[in-house]
């Protein structure tokens, strides 16, 4: 009895404390719900992507007051990567006042989330991942696949591969493996590939490794037999190491895989040690610490005590810098929208409004201490992408070293498959096309 | 203490339908009024799948004393089935889809439950794992499935019933409720009728049942069948009604034990133990993450913050089995009946 007792005034107690109402945002605070992960297998890409873009915000808070005096503030929500886990996070999160974005770092999460966040018109900012179509505004008024989206990876991955051989028209009879991650995200750009293929007269073939992709000694198999040119790693989390690693064994050239845009971190390559050395990747943001932005995060934010990574040797990471490129960008767009409608709390509209007016040159990132950390960005209302710049860097056993130059995707090839695909989407949903009339029309309250 | 008691002590006195009906017509006059969008989307709907999975599968597992692990790939099974008689079937209404994804799963359930009359136990388990991962492996490798979508994931259709809109939270809520309630009322009518005691008849000793002339052949099947069927329409919910994006790594086999867990916490060979199941293997860790986010909040990492509430949910659940072997159904029954003994 006495146990039973126990349990029921716990249950009782949780219920009280749930149902007190959560409390308001003030009126100068603009909130970011963070769907965070920080545990489960892909827990390297959330403490490092989360904690930057953490960071960029305690900055701001800590070195402007805010931005033009409105504080910024945020909760996590743990995901672990799982789509239930992000929508209960979103249903939780969502009552909070003064929301202005929603970034998850998931495809999975981002896709389920798609019809609620238009229906709630906050944005959902889905920085070098997402769904291609989402590029388009005209159908996805509140989705940003903000800097690189899929198709456009995929794009600079290929032309890369084209000046290794000595021109785009080189390809032709070439052989690539693509090997992905199995998952949404994984998957996303299989069609773009065997298009590319169909274009430029070079084979691919594409490799699925099951989720979370600990064991490939039968995919490295098969590549082996297949004697492909270049091997492209689309992969993710423990799955990236351990395709490095396997190469090896059956003697794959780490110098011929070239990853993509979430297979370009330090948490993919330090596991492998020596399999790693030579390896390529794409990144729209380059790794260091020597950036005027990451200084001042060092000095003012964990020179405080307020930094969010639990090790210091990861600030500058791959991860953590495009937290907080992340950062800046969502800080921008808010302080364009600001411009606009006044420097207080602005509706998830209003929010998208700025997002939509994004235009960061070379001069500008400059100024926001990012110079080389990343190229420009140049958002519209109907183009959500904004035309982002890749790199690549190659990893020398120690540290990334950028090997290109600032590469623009082929935007023109690429922008008649992304509108046909969202017209489909469009159609099937039932979803007018929206002018630039429409984006103009924003919800102010 | 005794006050508490003195309002339980009727409960029992009345019949089974008048509680059942009180229950009813709370969830459907009460709730969607107090209800906020959080409770249909992150509580309700989640719960009402899984119940309905655990329901499932309790006719197989726990009546018919068939271990299954495939759960999700008949979960799975429904949800691509229901999306395709949708897409591709013209002018089928919403209602026959879910009843045709059912038969499908169900007929997947009869093809995965042959092994059954060769294999008992955790040999069954093992081989229903076929299951599993086949139904996985084909909705990924053939996009024929998803529509070929680029990546794999399926928006589902809007819900709407003789043209009328179910659209958001509360329209989901009921649409869910009411296949939930129709289904499970099958699942308890079936359970007293001569079929579920055949099953029942197997499940303790099947020599036994085959000499009294049970048809162990056609009962076992049967058993996969409509249980496979109760869990496509489970899965149609979770698809439809719930997430309302698919990808077939959503029905892995974390996804299958959740569910066999449902049961064995909530009570084998019984119905309401799934609700109960479910309640506490979605609901509760709900509960405790807002809890654990309310007490300690900024001060921890919130993956701190998870990985503390993963423990305290394993020792609870640990705490619960040894109390109560036969799971939740059997604590509350134990807890109504001293409550009744106490105020007389």
């Amino acid at each position: 009895m006495t146990f039973l007792s126990t349990i029921k005034a716990a249950a009782l107690s949780a219920a009280m404390i749930m149902s007190v109402a959560l409390p308001s945002a003030h009126a100068d605070e603009q909130y970011f719900p963070l769907q965070s992960y920080r545990v489960g297998p892909y827990a390297a890409g959330g403490t490092g992507f989360f904690g930057g873009f953490i960071d960029y915000l305690n900055l701001i808070n800590i070195r402007d007051g805010g931005v033009n005096g409105v504080k910024l503030t945020w909760d996590e929500c743990e995901t672990q990567y799982e789509v239930e886990r992000g929508v209960e996070c979103y249903e939780r999160q969502k009552s909070h006042a003064g929301a202005a974005a929603w970034n998850p770092l998931s495809v999975g999460i981002a896709y389920a989330m798609i019809d609620r966040i238009t229906a709630d018109k906050v944005p959902l900012i889905t920085v070098n991942h997402g769904r291609t179509d989402s590029t388009d505004g005209r159908v996805f008024p509140y989705v940003f696949p903000l800097l690189l989206n899929p198709y456009s990876e995929t794009s600079g991955i290929v032309n890369y591969i084209a000046s290794k051989e000595g021109g785009i028209d080189k390809l032709k009879g070439k052989k690539v493996v693509v090997l992905y991650h199995g998952s949404p995200y994984g998957k996303e750009t299989i069609p773009i590939y065997e298009l590319l293929a169909q274009k430029y007269g070079f084979t691919v073939q594409q490799i699925e490794v099951p989720h979370p992709g600990n064991e490939q000694q039968s995919q490295w198999l098969t590549i082996r037999r297949a004697k492909p040119d270049f091997v492209v790693l689309r992969g993710w989390g423990v799955m990236n190491p351990v395709a490095l690693k396997t190469a090896v064994k059956v003697g794959y050239p780490v110098d011929h895989i070239v990853g993509n845009v979430w297979s370009n971190s330090e948490e993919d390559v330090i596991p492998a040690g020596d399999a790693a050395k030579g390896y390529t990747a794409i990144t729209t943001q380059a790794s260091g610490n020597a950036y005027p932005v990451v200084q001042e995060i060092v000095k003012t934010v964990y020179g405080t005590g307020k930094g969010n990574l639990q090790d210091k040797s990861r600030i500058g990471s791959v991860y953590h810098n495009l937290g907080i490129v992340n950062g800046i960008l969502n800080v921008e767009a808010i302080r364009v929208a600001q411009e606009k409608f006044g420097h207080r709390t602005l509706t998830g509209d209003e929010v998208r409004w700025g997002f939509e007016h994004l235009k960061l040159d070379p001069a500008k990132v400059e100024a926001l201490g990012a110079k080389d950390l990343f190229h420009s960005i140049n958002v519209s209302w109907d183009n959500h992408e904004g035309e982002g710049y890749v790199t690549f860097q190659q990893w020398d056993g120690k540290k990334w070293n950028v090997v290109s130059d600032w590469i623009a995707p082929d935007w023109a090839l690429l922008r008649p498959i992304i509108e046909k695909s969202a017209e489909a989407y469009a159609a099937e949903k039932g979803i007018k096309l929206r002018t630039a009339d429409d984006a103009n029309a924003v919800t102010t309250n | 203490m005794a006050a508490i008691a003195g309002d339980f002590s009727s409960v029992p006195a009345l019949p089974k339908w008048v509680l059942a009906f009180l229950l009813l017509a709370f969830a459907y006059g009460v709730v969607p009024l107090i209800g906020s969008s959080y409770l249909f989307e992150a509580i309700l709907l989640p719960f009402l799948a899984l119940s309905l999975a655990g329901v499932g599968l309790n006719i197989l597992t726990g009546y018919a004393g068939q271990v299954s692990l495939g759960s999700a790939a008949f979960m799975a099974a429904g949800a691509f089935a229901a999306y395709n008689f949708n897409l591709r079937v013209e002018g089928l209404p919403l209602i026959g889809s879910i009843v045709l994804a059912g038969i499908v799963a169900a007929a997947i359930g009869i093809v995965f439950g042959l092994p059954s009359l060769r294999l008992k136990g955790f040999y069954l388990a093992v081989s229903t794992l076929a299951a599993q991962f086949f139904v996985q492996w084909a909705l990924t490798k053939f996009s024929w499935f998803s529509d070929n979508s680029a990546s794999g994931v399926i928006d589902t259709p809007r819900l709407s019933i003789a043209g009328f809109a179910l659209d958001g939270a509360i329209g989901r809520y009921l649409f869910a409720l009411t296949i939930v309630s129709i289904l499970t009322f099958f699942a308890y009518r079936l359970v007293s009728s001569q079929t579920g005691r055949n099953f029942i008849a197997i499940r303790d000793n099947e020599t036994a049942a085959s000499i009294i002339g049970i048809p162990v052949l056609r009962t076992k099947l049967l058993a996969f069948a409509i249980s496979s069927f109760i869990i496509g329409v489970a899965g149609v919910i979770w698809a439809f009604a719930y997430l309302r994006t698919v990808e077939p790594d959503g029905f892995d086999l974390d996804r299958s034990f959740q569910i066999l867990f449902i049961i064995i916490i909530g009570g084998l060979a019984s119905i309401r133990g799934a609700f109960f199941g479910a309640a506490l293997i979605v609901v509760f860790p709900l509960g405790l993450s807002r809890l654990g986010g309310f007490l300690l909040g900024d001060g921890f990492d919130s993956g701190v913050l998870d990985m503390s509430q993963r423990i305290v949910l394993g020792a609870l659940i640990i705490l619960f089995l040894i109390l109560e072997p036969d799971g939740l159904v059997a604590l509350w029954d134990r807890v109504r009946r001293r409550l009744a003994w106490q105020s007389t």
